[in-house]
């Protein structure tokens, strides 16, 4: 099995924010939003393991879909000296994705930093269904995709944590006011884990239907090895769930967050 | 041309064998390639009782490497026979238990389970180092190698197999000890226990602090303890630590071994055991060898 893959296009969003827009059938055929891609960022030993980045988005006509990471490691920076034309191998698409919202339903999506990027291929992918996007980013130069979540939703509300743009503060102090005066048939939120957490703990307590794309540090991506865990409730007790394949999304009332 | 070998009355179709934990109970893998081209599965480490493992973070990128922790999360013994050896049977390819406990009691309560059901051989995991009791604590000394293995042996109606640490001072003195209690084979080396910290938080980046190093970083060390090894027993060597082609297998198979297991590179390269098979067909091929069996010990000193 080969999984190579062409590279069509690559951007700078932000300051250490890149895109990488890749050309796959296989890909792209079976996506669904909220699964995430594993990339391999060398051939070398450095930078050893693949690196799980979720699907931002996804065009069926062009066969392609882009994933946006943050460079901040080894892996990320090698992913840098990646071109247009260039060959990338990377698995996917893996894990289990969002539930979609049925036509006529009302939904939100509050996103933070990196983690908006899966919400986006969420929000284009659910037609006929009211959307509101919460976007938090730490100050004006970290806003990317502003205008693709503002063509994705109905309504966009973008918070800062300095205020150099939109609302200031955190991006759950707008989403909260808006659910005090709205009821939305499902959340889905990924982000900081602060963020996701005092999401995913408003909604189960008011009952909202609400999904949480979590996070946590891969070794095979496939669900074999075991070292992705995140703690889930099990009846009275808890278990180790794989984020790599009984996720990365996962009812926010199953989860327990520490 | 045959790749076959055999290794404690087991016939396996080629030397290369799943390593146990990189591969679950096969079916993640079976969706990349097919497992009857397998010499051999060693399955995720089985305890009595289900164990829900350590806290994350479990792994640790390092240089060539990783360092894990997942610490044996498994269903336990009861749910393997029942829920996992109907779907590997599905296969041709040997089914080898890997299995660990807390006391020499456990070892061998789950050892005579094992002994009754569907599967070709029983690994001995005496050489954990995730776990805070048990495991490791009989790997760590000749005397307890032997009290675990010899116990095990009494009811072991399987070929048994004992999968050696690296965290010791002289690994032959082990493997004579554990050939001594009536290993049919001897496998090595588990991970070798290791460490990272996160810097800008000043933190060890695995919640258990400690894991065991894989990857290609440990092959040089794994490859030398084979070589000590099968100078020391005369039973066969499963050989393992950081192989990641068919160059790194016959490297095992030179120094000593008879089969090699294979786990981190598949996290890497998921048709890692596929891709050194067929290299390994071509080296021999190519070298002038009858068979796979032959590369066993054939180094040139």
């Amino acid at each position: 099995m080969d999984f190579r893959e062409r590279i069509v296009k690559t951007e700078t969003l932000a300051k250490d924010i890149h895109l990488i827009r890749i050309r796959s059938e296989q890909i792209t055929g079976k996506a669904v939003p909220g699964q995430f891609v594993n990339v391999r960022c060398s051939n070398g030993l450095d930078a050893y393991l693949r690196r799980p980045i979720s699907i931002c988005s996804v065009c069926p006509t062009d066969k392609t879909f882009d994933i946006v990471y943050m460079k901040r490691g080894k892996g990320t920076s090698l992913l840098c000296g990646f071109c247009e034309g260039d060959m990338i191998d990377v698995i996917g698409p893996l894990g289990s994705g969002f539930t979609m919202p049925s036509a006529g339903e009302k939904i939100a999506v509050v996103g933070g930093g990196i983690g908006i990027f899966p919400l986006l291929y969420l929000l284009e992918s659910c037609n006929g269904v009211n959307k509101t996007a919460f976007l938090g980013f730490r100050s004006k130069d970290a806003v990317v995709m502003k205008d693709a979540f503002e063509y994705a939703s109905n309504k966009l509300v973008v918070a800062t944590d300095d205020g150099t743009f939109g609302v200031k503060g955190f991006v759950t102090k707008p989403f909260f006011d808006w659910l005090n005066v709205n009821r939305p048939d499902r959340v889905y939120t990924c982000g900081p884990l602060p963020m996701i957490k005092s999401v995913a703990e408003h909604c189960v307590k008011k009952k909202i239907f609400c999904e949480v794309s979590m996070e946590q540090r891969m070794g095979c991506g496939i669900g074999a090895c075991l070292v992705c865990s995140c703690k889930v409730k099990e009846g009275p007790d808890f278990d180790y769930a794989r984020v790599c394949k009984d996720g990365p999304v996962f009812p926010a009332e199953k989860l327990i967050f520490e | 041309m045959d790749l076959s070998v055999n290794i404690a009355g087991m016939k396996l179709k080629n030397p290369v064998i799943a390593a146990s934990g990189t591969f679950g109970f096969g079916k993640e893998y079976s969706k990349f390639f097919d497992l009857n081209k397998l010499g051999g599965i060693s399955v995720k480490g089985l305890t009595l009782e289900p164990r829900k493992g350590n806290e994350p973070p479990r792994i640790a990128e390092t240089p060539g490497g990783i360092l894990n922790s997942v610490g044996l999360q498994n269903p336990g013994v009861h749910a393997f026979i029942r829920d996992e050896i109907p779907f590997l049977r599905e296969f041709d390819t040997a089914v080898i238990a890997n299995v660990a406990g807390n006391t020499v009691d456990d070892y061998r309560a789950i050892v005579e389970i094992l002994s009754d059901a569907d599967i070709d051989a029983i690994e001995l995991n005496v050489s954990c180092p995730n776990v805070k009791e048990g495991c490791l604590l009989f790997g760590s000394t000749a005397a307890g190698v032997f009290d675990v293995t010899d116990a095990v042996r009494k009811v072991c109606k399987k070929p048994l197999i004992v999968k050696l640490s690296p965290n010791v001072t002289d690994i032959t003195e082990i493997a004579r000890a554990a050939e001594a209690a009536g290993a049919d084979c001897i496998s090595l080396i588990n991970t070798i226990l290791g460490m990272s910290i996160d810097v800008e938080k000043r933190k060890p980046v695995l919640a258990n602090v400690m894991g065991g190093l894989s990857g290609p970083a440990v092959k040089p060390v794994a490859v030398r303890m084979v070589y000590q090894t099968a100078k020391a027993v005369k039973v066969p060597i499963i050989g393992m630590g950081g192989i990641s082609n068919e160059s790194d297998a016959i490297e095992f198979m030179l120094a000593g071994a008879s089969a090699v297991m294979i786990g981190t590179a598949g996290f890497v390269n998921p048709n890692v055991w596929v891709d050194t098979i067929q290299g390994i067909e071509e080296y021999i091929k190519e070298n002038g060898f009858d068979n796979a069996a032959d590369l066993t010990g054939a180094l040139i000193e």
